[in-house]
């Protein structure tokens, strides 16, 4: 029973956190918490994948020169380790849309650039 | 069993980092705290053997990430105003999705069944032949650079147009100081 409930443990947080970086990203207007709040889905994702590569007693994917080793799945740990570069790469250029969206209107709250752009077209 | 249960534990832990994170209204603290979380992460994949990975968030994850954030917050105000005028829609929609979520999880294979379908398909033909083919005992770095090469070449071109992005967006930082 506790080994049934721990062989899923991992995707039911991976799911609870994504939930909680879509949350982030939805209900919050402050733009650098949004980023935050991707940066937690995408992290999210990457537990998911690394999970599934996990053998049970299974070692890290260097060889050990042993015939009977048993090896976790090195593909997504390689899949993972594109995305987290990726992944600073898009933080990078999202921060740097951020600092561009502060000096045109002054804010970084969605809401209130929301309200600037509707008295912008009303004039 | 103890690996699980360790495993078990720090993933928790990272639900508990990631509600604090929503809650935090100083900005500086949210980052702070994405900090914390990719270095726990790091850490949960060492325990589930992806040590290439591991570095790697440890490094950029943590560690770079953190760095723009901080540098970025240099221009940008330190606290978030608190609107919550879509709260409740933002939970509903993330319950529903979640529960679906939860309910679809039933279906994936068991974390570390070693007879699950990602283990059945090329993962044993790289494990087998990287060393015949390349004779580096690193199989990551030979899927990496090798069998998947022009996945590795994707990711740097998409990183070449990230930075070239960031290099138009911010310039040399001159018109930026001048609109200040």
């Amino acid at each position: 029973m506790i080994h049934g409930i721990l062989g899923i443990w991992n995707y039911w947080i991976v799911i609870i956190l994504m939930m909680t970086g879509l949350f982030i990203v939805i209900s919050r207007h402050n733009l650098v918490k949004k980023m935050v709040g991707l940066t937690i889905f995408q992290t999210s994702v990457f537990l998911f994948y690394i999970s599934l590569g996990k053998v049970q007693g299974g070692t890290a994917p260097i060889l050990t020169g042993y015939k009977d080793s048993l090896y976790s799945n090195p593909l997504p740990h390689v899949l993972i380790l594109t995305a987290i570069v990726v992944g600073v790469a898009t933080t990078a250029l999202g921060l740097a849309l951020i600092l561009r969206i502060k000096s045109e209107y002054g804010t970084i709250e969605e809401n209130e650039i929301a309200k600037l752009n509707t008295e912008e077209n009303s004039k | 069993m103890a690996e699980f249960l360790i495993n078990g534990f720090l993933i928790f832990l990272l639900a508990i980092i990631a509600v604090v994170a929503i809650r935090s209204i100083k900005i500086f603290s949210t980052v702070m705290l994405a900090g914390a979380y990719s270095l726990i992460c790091a850490i949960i994949f060492v325990s589930l053997d992806a040590v290439d990975v591991a570095f790697t968030e440890a490094a950029v994850g943590a560690g770079l990430s953190t760095v723009l954030y901080i540098a970025a917050m240099r221009h940008l105000p330190k606290r978030e105003k608190v609107v919550n005028d879509n709260t409740i829609f933002a939970f509903i929609v993330c319950f529903g999705v979640g529960c679906l979520l939860i309910w679809a999880s039933f279906d994936l294979p068991v974390i570390g069944d070693p007879m699950a379908p990602i283990h059945q398909h090329v993962g044993p033909y790289y494990i087998s032949n990287t060393k015949p083919d390349m004779g580096i005992p690193n199989l990551v770095t030979g899927v990496l650079a090798s069998y998947r090469g022009y996945d590795t070449l994707g990711e740097t071109v998409v990183i070449f147009t990230a930075g070239l992005g960031v290099l138009l967006l911010l310039g040399d930082g001159k018109n930026r100081d001048k609109n200040e």
